[in-house]
């Protein structure tokens, strides 16, 4: 009854120097196919490092990039929770480009394609619509916690001073082609810099944070401004931004230099 | 002459070699990844059983700040296992070599029947064809858990994009756990399978290579669920069941 429906294996008589052939060639094409999973290894241990991590993998971690950008929607959003919930106060974990105290004259430089670079307050920032949201950071680290920001949205800091453009214009969903491939940011003293493609820059959950908790955000976290970007990892959260420009070509990134995935988007 | 039983077909073979270098490095490279947050433990009260894992074993293995180097590794061979998953799973489904993987209601109670053997408290075992009762549950169960490492390592790599999934598996934090404790089920299960493989001996472990047993009658390892027919039917002088060899 049991085996009422599982087939009996096939059987057949062959003379030894068929099994003789068969054992020889099946152990032949394993051993070839070891040497060969050995090969692959020490092809790609011996390769040369593309910014911290073996030039094959580097390359793939690229093109899982392009994977993600297929299935990348500004409508997947990561879930939001009560303020409540947040972490009073939220985890600190990296003193990169923040470890000198921010100057009194702070400036939000952002450079633009043809024209000077714009020099703005925080006043200019906070006049933009006000978000707040409660999510789980996530550090690439593994940790994860519930932490309540808020500041503008950087796609309306993008609309209303018309950034991130060759045009010129605002940028425009049905223009994919006018908008840089790229937003670099970092710190005053260029100690911590951060390179994000265009379409995380743009998901309406990005920040361009100055509170905490409903309080202005601490010299730890980066005061006056910082980055929130649920959409990565929280290496690419960069704090006390100093400087913000666009390009086509990857800007530099902190932690892509020393082996991390460039992309890391979540 | 020599009775052979096809075992394991070709495709079977390749997944099944395939997986295991693939596994060792999905598996090595996760331990580089979870050092960097490293919280579970098992503790009864205040007292911890079992810490994964303790400093010594770090350091033994030289796992710590890999972190980045774990991830590269992971994010790249992630694709050859769920490709030779994917082919695995369709193969077995569409060749009908799932009737000898999974496990039917009967199963459960041969599994008791052969751990009971297996543990000398049994003379023989359960009769079975390919696999027995044990063994279908252990694989079948494996190739489940293979299945939920990719959506829990889904869960945990894409949690906004695909994030009805992280929510459908309890949550991040959740979801890195389950992943956390598959991977040490596939660690429990690779310790059992080669135990039990090199006590099964060579003439089992070299079919997974071959691909076929030459057929030893009256097997007491390996009882058919009929009695095989005796080689030389017509010699008087040749018992149908060898004496002990």
């Amino acid at each position: 009854m049991s085996q009422s429906t599982e087939p009996k294996l096939p059987e057949e008589d062959v003379p030894e120097s068929v099994t003789r052939r068969k054992t020889l060639i099946s152990f032949g094409v394993f051993a070839l196919a070891a040497a060969g999973s050995a090969g692959l290894y020490k092809y790609i241990a011996d390769s040369k490092n593309a910014m911290g991590v073996k030039r094959p993998l580097r390359l793939v971690l690229n093109e899982n990039e392009t994977v993600a950008k297929t299935y990348f929607s500004n409508a997947h959003l990561v879930p939001t929770f009560d303020p409540k919930q947040a972490a009073r106060p939220a985890r600190v974990n990296g003193y990169e480009g923040i470890k000198k105290p921010v100057t009194d004259d702070w400036q939000l430089q952002v450079d633009r394609a043809n024209a000077e670079p714009l020099l703005l307050s925080m006043d200019a920032i906070k006049a933009l619509p006000k978000h707040e949201i409660t999510y789980e950071f996530k550090c690439i680290e593994g940790w994860s916690q519930k932490q309540n920001w808020a500041g503008a949205r950087l796609s309306d800091f993008l609309a209303a001073y018309k950034l991130g453009t060759r045009s010129g214009n605002a940028p425009n969903p049905d223009q994919p082609d006018d908008l840089f491939k790229h937003v670099g940011m970092e710190t005053p003293d260029k100690g911590y810099y951060v390179g994000i493609d265009i379409e995380s820059a743009l998901h309406p959950q990005t920040l361009l944070a100055y509170e905490n908790n409903g309080q202005p955000i601490n010299a730890q976290h980066g005061a006056p401004l910082r980055l929130i970007i649920p959409v990565k990892y929280g290496v690419k959260n960069l704090k006390r931004i100093g400087r913000i420009f666009f390009s086509d070509e990857r800007p530099r990134d902190f932690w892509a230099e020393r082996g991390y995935d460039y992309y890391v988007g979540l | 002459m020599k009775r052979i039983v096809h075992k394991h077909p070709l495709a079977i073979r390749w997944f099944h070699w395939i997986n295991f270098p693939v596994l060792f490095v999905m598996i090595w490279s996760g331990l580089l990844i979870y050092w960097a947050y490293d919280p579970y433990k098992i503790q009864i009260g205040d007292y911890v059983l079992l810490s994964f894992f303790p400093d010594s074993f770090y350091k033994a293995l030289k796992v710590p700040f890999r972190l980045a180097e774990g991830m590269a590794w992971h994010w790249v061979f992630m694709w050859v296992f769920i490709l030779n998953g994917i082919l695995y799973v369709a193969y077995t489904f569409i060749s009908g070599e799932w009737r000898h993987l999974v496990p039917d209601r009967n199963s459960f109670r041969e599994a008791g029947q052969v751990v009971l053997y297996d543990l000398g408290l049994r003379k023989t075992q359960p009769p079975f064809v390919k696999y027995n009762g044990a063994q279908k549950i252990a694989y079948f169960t494996v190739m489940l858990m293979g299945i939920g490492s990719v959506l829990t390592g889904f869960a945990i790599y894409k949690p906004v994009q695909i994030a009805w999934l992280t929510t459908l598996l309890g949550g991040y934090e959740a979801a890195r756990l389950e992943h956390f404790t598959l991977t040490v089920g596939f660690v429990l299960f690779f310790v059992v399978h080669v135990i039990q493989v090199a006590r099964a001996g060579w003439h089992n472990f070299q079919s997974m290579i071959t691909g076929f047993e030459v057929v030893k009658p009256g097997d007491p390892e390996r009882p058919a669920s009929q009695p095989v027919a005796p080689v030389h039917p017509s010699d008087p002088a040749s018992p149908t069941q060898p004496a002990l060899s």
